[in-house]
């Protein structure tokens, strides 16, 4: 596949590899990948089987799916089962567990829930069916958030009236400053988030380096590009550097994408507060929509719940999420809690740490390396 | 503490939640929803634990508890027959390469077949629903007849039933076949070892892509075609070249991925599979690509996976590449014994990984 394979590489990969090893010496790194999509990148290509044992990948919180608390979840399937609702949502939330259950036990019982991949589909779902209402559970960091908003600004244009957006919409520069804040956690740099940056650019992330002396380097999603990535992060510290770079420069600018941001204003403004799984309540780190758009505003129009509910206590997902413990360290990771019955939603998501670590990478590490030393096909 | 005494601690204590994990994946799935859902149909561990909690105890018998694609039966003379049903409620009835009326014939074949039997005769039953048009049936009987023909195999008996206008999506077909199963021949996971080789008998995730865009509400344009073919007369020439052959499978519903992991666990090896030699189409890659869809899991319906002794590996090859239906078979992997029960992918980027049981189902009704 063109465009693809070129960055999957694996001569260019032992290059990297090398280089790696060599900059990394007898000294341990503990870098923290921000964002969900490399997490599902390092485990389905086995990176961490190939990085030497003194690089760590610490998994951050950047799983649009992971950070929906419970309470949102229950929200959202009230909404669904009111009358005349169809409710629309990702796939990967279909699955995400309420305190009560989840949309696909929702659906199973009546409700009509429909997976879409676009907003967009959501709100063509609205035209095609004028006595229906039409819902579209809008979850994601500023990655997605455009796509709603341009949505939203299609229905208000096409006047659609039968069309709302439970928003969930979260922004990704206070997780960081969390995790930057915490305590127990000593990492050496960022892997700092791809797609996000697309939107919003380099800036925002100055505050790592300058406030907190903490390198950050924009990575691709295919592997090549955690690799190099990385590389950058070691150079920078070996060179007594600590500087926010940009490694996926095919794609992010500096400045983002001035247009998706201007419409991301035009549609919506930050809530006060809002609560984040396994985080608690962060001021400013989420969107609602604005004044002139609230008739497309579900939490207006319908009797939502909102009520919070407490994580289940055996659940870890905040540690994971703010990477103070790997997955496998958690009490209930792989027996009570696994991708099919999902006690935390870092089990949930392909881009959840804890499902991609149970999905791909959960073996032994001399195991892998043992396996992966040769080809088991090359003599046919 | 020192670093590499933390490290050591580290790595023991990940190895005892490993197995932990294994040890609690060896247990049977339990059934805890009150409702079916769609899962329960995807023929991952919902499915089994539905099997087990519903069917397995109410009709427990010895062919069942086998739980192969057919159950043997072994007739007084000696003689031992395949038998196998299979219904059918693919959306959309029609798709680029097939129709539900090729499925129904090809997947009760295909069944019968990895018993290494011969097929005999099929049954076909239909659930039509009212306003269902005269000839939108009329086309699936004659592809099925079509496909018959093609197999060689008669339609023997079947049943019709006529249900209200939205109590069924079109309609559903039911097939069951008997097949024959020739002195001596057994295949088993059971026989597979430590060192066979691993074959795809071709082309991976054709038809559950063509399906998939078929439903159009994807937005994605390519010209991907339904693998569906009986594999019968396939299976016969990998058999004649490769007799020691150990254990094969149609990769349907679920994918390579998933039959792989059910071998895994029926033989407590491992199944080394590398990436970089799984073929499929750059089409089909493309497009699993873009909706974040692993082509492993993607449903075949013309395609199996055979494991074989590594001496007769090229014998078979050779032989299926012979054949229209088996032109692009291609070694896969490899059984090892460690570690047990699971399915390893080499990456073709260098790194390895695990390729586990499909959770939730991302295509229901590909067949």
């Amino acid at each position: 596949m063109r465009f693809v394979d070129e960055y999957r590489d694996p001569t260019a990969a032992r290059a990297l590899v090398a280089q790696i090893t060599a900059l990394a010496g007898d000294d341990e790194f503990k870098f923290m990948e921000v964002c969900g999509g490399h997490t599902h990148t390092i485990y389905r290509h086995g990176i961490e089987h190939i990085l030497p044992a003194s690089v760590e990948l610490v998994h951050g919180p950047g799983c649009p799916v992971c950070v929906i608390p419970m309470g949102r979840v229950d929200d959202a399937i009230a909404v669904a089962k009111e009358p005349g609702v169809i409710f629309t949502s990702f796939g990967d939330m279909m699955r995400v567990p309420g305190s009560k259950g989840n949309l696909l036990k929702a659906k199973a019982e009546g409700a009509d829930v429909r997976f879409v991949y676009s907003p967009l589909d959501a709100l063509r779902i609205a035209v095609d069916n004028p006595d229906r209402e039409v819902v579209f559970f809008a979850v994601g960091f500023e990655t997605t958030a455009p796509s709603t908003a341009i949505t939203l600004l299609q229905a208000r244009a096409r006047g659609v009236s039968n069309f709302s957006v439970f928003c969930n919409h979260v922004t990704i520069v206070p997780p960081i400053k969390a995790i930057l804040e915490s305590p127990d956690l000593r990492l050496n740099g960022f892997l700092g988030p791809g797609h996000v940056s697309t939107v919003v650019g380099q800036r925002p992330y100055r505050f790592v380096s300058a406030q907190y002396g903490k390198p950050l380097v924009t990575a691709g999603f295919e592997p090549l590009d955690i690799l190099h990535a990385i590389a950058m992060l070691l150079t920078q510290i070996r060179e007594g550097r600590c500087e926010i770079e940009n490694q996926y420069s095919r794609v992010v600018r500096e400045e983002g994408n001035p247009r998706a941001l201007a419409i991301l204003e035009e549609v919506f403004e930050l809530r006060p507060h809002f609560e984040w799984r396994g985080l608690g309540f962060i001021s400013q780190s989420a969107l609602k929509l604005r004044s002139e758009f609230e008739q497309f505003d579900a939490e207006l129009r319908y009797h939502v719940p909102g009520v919070r509910v407490a994580d289940p206590k055996a659940c870890q997902c905040g540690e994971v999420l703010k990477g103070v413990i790997k997955p496998w360290e958690c009490k209930v990771f792989g027996t009570a809690c696994t991708p099919e019955t999902p006690i935390g939603t870092c089990m949930v998501s392909s881009e959840g740490a804890c499902a991609a670590y149970y999905n791909f990478g959960r073996m032994h590490r001399e195991a892998a390396v043992t396996l992966g030393r040769k080809s088991v096909t090359a003599t046919l | 503490m020192t670093d590499v005494a933390r490290k050591a601690g580290s790595t023991g204590r990940e190895a005892a939640v490993f197995e932990r994990i294994e040890a609690f994946r060896r247990r049977r799935p339990r059934l805890l929803d009150d409702v079916v859902t769609l899962a329960h149909g995807a023929g991952g561990k919902a499915s089994a634990a539905l099997l087990d909690a519903i069917f397995m105890p109410a009709f427990s018998n010895d062919s069942l508890a086998a739980q192969t694609d057919a159950a043997v039966l072994t007739l007084p003379s000696g003689d031992r027959l395949a038998f196998s049903t299979d219904s059918f409620v693919v959306k959309p009835l029609r798709f680029p390469g097939g129709s539900a009326g090729h499925l129904a014939v090809h997947g009760t074949v295909n069944d019968l077949a990895m018993m290494g039997a011969s097929p005999l005769a099929l049954s076909a039953a239909f659930v039509l629903e009212e306003g269902f048009p005269m000839d939108s049936l009329r086309a699936i009987v004659a592809d099925m007849a079509e496909a018959a023909a093609a197999a060689g195999v008669p339609i023997v008996t079947g049943d019709t039933k006529v249900v209200d206008r939205g109590a069924a999506d079109g309609m559903y077909i039911s097939t069951s076949g008997v097949g024959v199963i020739p002195a001596g021949r057994e295949l088993s996971a059971a026989k597979v070892a430590d060192g066979d080789v691993v074959i795809s008998s071709g082309m991976i995730g054709d038809h559950g892509t063509a399906v998939m865009l078929a439903r159009g509400d994807l937005a994605l344009d390519a010209e991907i075609v339904s693998d569906t073919a009986p594999l019968n007369e396939l299976m016969e020439c990998l058999l004649a070249a490769a007799p020691s052959t150990r254990w094969l499978r149609d990769a349907t519903r679920g994918g390579v991925g998933t039959v792989c992991n059910e071998l895994a666990r029926a033989c407590d090896l491992t199944v080394v599979l590398e990436e970089a030699a799984l073929p499929v189409r750059p089409t089909v890659a493309a497009a699993c690509e873009l909706l974040g869809i692993d082509p492993l899991y993607v449903a075949n319906e013309g395609k199996f996976v055979a494991v074989v002794a590594p001496a007769e590996a090229q014998a078979a090859l050779t032989a299926l590449r012979e054949h229209p239906l088996g032109r692009d078979a291609v070694s896969i992997g490899q059984i090892r014994s460690e570690p047990p029960g699971i399915v390893v992918l080499l990456t073709a980027f260098g790194g390895t990984r695990i390729v586990d049981m499909l959770v939730g189902d991302p295509l229901p009704r590909i067949c």
